[in-house]
């Protein structure tokens, strides 16, 4: 078949082009141009090629907050991931119920991230929090504006509760699309609780479960706003995570160029990482 | 293998039948006999994958008991009954290996490895996946996927029956007809006892000795794929097979004689006396035949199918369907007559016997 081309269609996509160009590429080169040059007032500029690139990735503090952001990151999969499809195995596969725990499990995500914070941060208070009161009230010391690990265990807390539910949606979609055969061929063939699990829905809720934990990766690795209303990123940098501090670093300090560098190495960070997860989940599935 | 005997079952999906209309099964009390190959016929709808699924034990009956070999066994579970069953669609272990699909069942149930090594061995000969027993289960062809399915039932030689639910439905038309002789040979050669559910009439009458035709929820007629030709119980049975299916018409009966309009009818035999209801005659379109002399019908069209035509015709205001051979004639002043040999007189939708 003949291709007509015609160039002229290319003024078609041009309001799209002038759209990303404003709000995606044009915002980014400024970081990159930051990145390069060290400011000062009255705006001069000063070309410093890759001084700030070099001072970020040798700084203690770029690499104490990324440890944390791993580790922060790790633990949420870590919890969320078994969490998740523990809860949609749980859950009705038909009846009335299945409406109500679906809405259930709905209403965290839709609630405001900042308004997650800030419930949390008050729920969690020791003197007058019910959280932090009961935990006080059993005997252990809880405070979560002083005590880095009270601070970590309400945060780590905080996330399972808001995101948890995006992987139980997730796997619950992937559960309910088994036929019934497949259930039912298990049982005349004898197989446990475990094996149907094992051999039959988690085979099946594979491709689920790798979006699942990639957007639960990419979001818990840029986690910002949460953690800044609950803790600020403290007690002391105990929860300082790489977002908050590049927001110290960029508007608390004024470091456009460390804050620039910082910002393209945590993009490309992300963008490395998701690719990676990407390629290795998918191809151990063209394997098959 | 065992005999299955269903004592009296029916079943309910709803909690509390009140009627025959909430029974999807009303009663079933049949034996299907060891090493039988039955056939359970019928529309979508009519309870036979129910009756299937009662038989695994993946649907417990609301009333009524079920047998293998005398022993009571309507209160086990799937696993201890022992059963094999072939769903519709194929259903594989996608990460597993064919092998280890085949090694599963008897995995499962603890069977010391060389024995399983063994059994799995045997069964990809007989089913003929042995070239690909290393392959991974997933990129396999849908018929493929349905003999695995089968291997499964097969690996274990001590089971008591096999069950089918229609599992050619999504294999391609050339595979159809090597699955079912390679069925039908299995059969033969190991004395399984199958169960073979499907609306296929072709695959029925070809698979099994005993074919079972059910119609909302009964039984309507046992017999061999002759007897449900020639001597169709129950109307149904006369719709449901044949191509064109059975010819019925309201008659009156008098004696030896049923009068449809103006036409009188020799009947082969006086239905019983005391025949009330409904009264129909049936009659097969092989056993119409068409000619010079006998009772005048017109011809609305003729469809030729290859080795012989069908003739639509208006008798008595009534449809009426026949079968002629290819090379006939069709007559201009057409009429018809009915071979007493293919004639059956029902009433209430029952077959009726006739008295010589």
């Amino acid at each position: 078949m003949d291709k007509t081309w015609n160039n002229k269609a290319w003024f078609m996509v041009l309001p799209v082009l002038v759209l990303v160009a404003f709000n995606a590429i044009i915002p980014l080169m400024t970081v990159v141009n930051y990145s390069v040059q060290e400011t000062f007032g009255n705006n001069l500029f000063f070309f410093e090629g890759v001084k700030w690139f070099q001072e970020v990735l040798n700084s203690p503090r770029f690499h104490a907050s990324l440890l944390r952001q791993f580790a922060f990151t790790g633990l949420i999969l870590l919890i969320e991931v078994p969490l998740g499809v523990a809860v949609a195995l749980a859950m009705p596969r038909s009846g009335p119920w299945v409406a109500v725990c679906l809405v259930l499990m709905s209403l965290p995500l839709l609630i405001p991230w900042n308004v997650v914070g800030a419930m949390w941060n008050i729920f969690a208070l020791p003197d007058i929090g019910l959280l932090g009161y009961v935990i006080n009230a059993m005997g252990i010391s809880y405070n979560f504006t002083s005590q880095p690990l009270s601070a970590w265990f309400t945060v780590v807390l905080m996330d399972v509760w808001h995101w948890t539910s995006l992987v139980v949606l997730l796997a619950y979609a992937g559960l309910v699309s088994i036929p019934d055969a497949y259930y039912q061929a298990a049982k005349i063939d004898g197989a446990s609780r475990w094996s149907v699990f094992r051999f039959i829905q988690l085979p099946k809720m594979k491709r689920v479960l790798t979006i699942a934990m990639l957007l639960r990766f990419m979001d818990s690795f840029m986690v910002y706003t949460e953690p800044f209303v609950l803790t600020g990123g403290g007690p002391g940098n105990a929860t300082t995570f790489l977002s908050i501090d590049l927001v110290k670093a960029a508007l608390g300090e004024f470091n456009l160029g460390i804050a620039a560098a910082m910002s393209i190495i945590y993009f490309l960070m992300t963008l490395l990482v998701s690719w990676l997860f990407y390629t290795l989940m998918t191809q151990s599935e063209a394997e098959g | 293998m065992a005999r299955i005997d269903c004592h009296h079952i029916r079943h309910a999906y709803g909690p509390h039948p009140k009627s025959d209309k909430d029974y999807a099964l009303k009663e079933v009390h049949h034996a299907f006999e060891d090493g039988g190959a039955y056939a359970l016929l019928g529309p979508s709808g009519c309870g036979k994958t129910t009756l299937l699924n009662i038989i695994s034990g993946l649907l417990y009956p609301s009333h009524g008991e079920l047998l293998f070999d005398g022993k009571d066994v309507t209160n086990l579970s799937t696993q201890e009954r022992n059963i094999a069953q072939v769903f519709q669609f194929p259903v594989i272990y996608d990460t597993m290996t064919v092998y280890d699909n085949l090694a599963f069942p008897l995995r499962n149930r603890g069977v010391p490895e060389p024995d399983v090594d063994r059994k799995v061995r045997d069964t990809l000969e007989m089913t003929g996946l042995a070239d690909m027993a290393k392959r991974r289960a997933r990129g396999l062809t849908a018929d493929q996927k349905q003999k695995i399915s089968l291997g499964r039932g097969l690996v274990r030689s001590d089971v008591n029956a096999i069950l089918f639910d229609e599992p050619l439905t999504v294999i391609d038309p050339h595979m159809k007809w090597v699955l079912r002789s390679q069925l039908k040979q299995l059969h033969r050669r190991f004395g399984f006892t199958m169960v073979y559910v499907t609306h296929d009439q072709t695959e029925a009458l070809t698979f099994a000795e005993n074919v079972v035709v059910m119609y909302e929820g009964e039984i309507v007629q046992i017999g061999s794929p002759a007897e449900l030709f020639e001597r169709p119980k129950h109307t149904f049975v006369g719709y449901f097979i044949g191509s064109p299916g059975m010819n019925v018409m309201p008659v009156a009966v008098e004696g030896r004689s049923a009068r449809l309009g103006s036409q009188t009818i020799e009947l082969p035999g006086a239905p019983k006396a005391g025949t009330t209801g409904v009264i129909e005659l049936g009659i097969r379109p092989e056993y119409v035949r068409l000619g010079a002399s006998g009772m005048p019908v017109s011809i609305r069209k003729v469809e030729d199918i290859g080795r012989h035509k069908v003739v639509r015709a208006s008798f008595e205001g009534r449809d009426i369907a026949a079968i002629v051979g290819e090379d006939e004639v069709i007559p201009a002043d057409p009429k018809i007559a009915f071979d007493p040999a293919g004639i059956n007189i029902y009433a209430d939708s029952w077959r009726v016997e006739m008295g010589g």
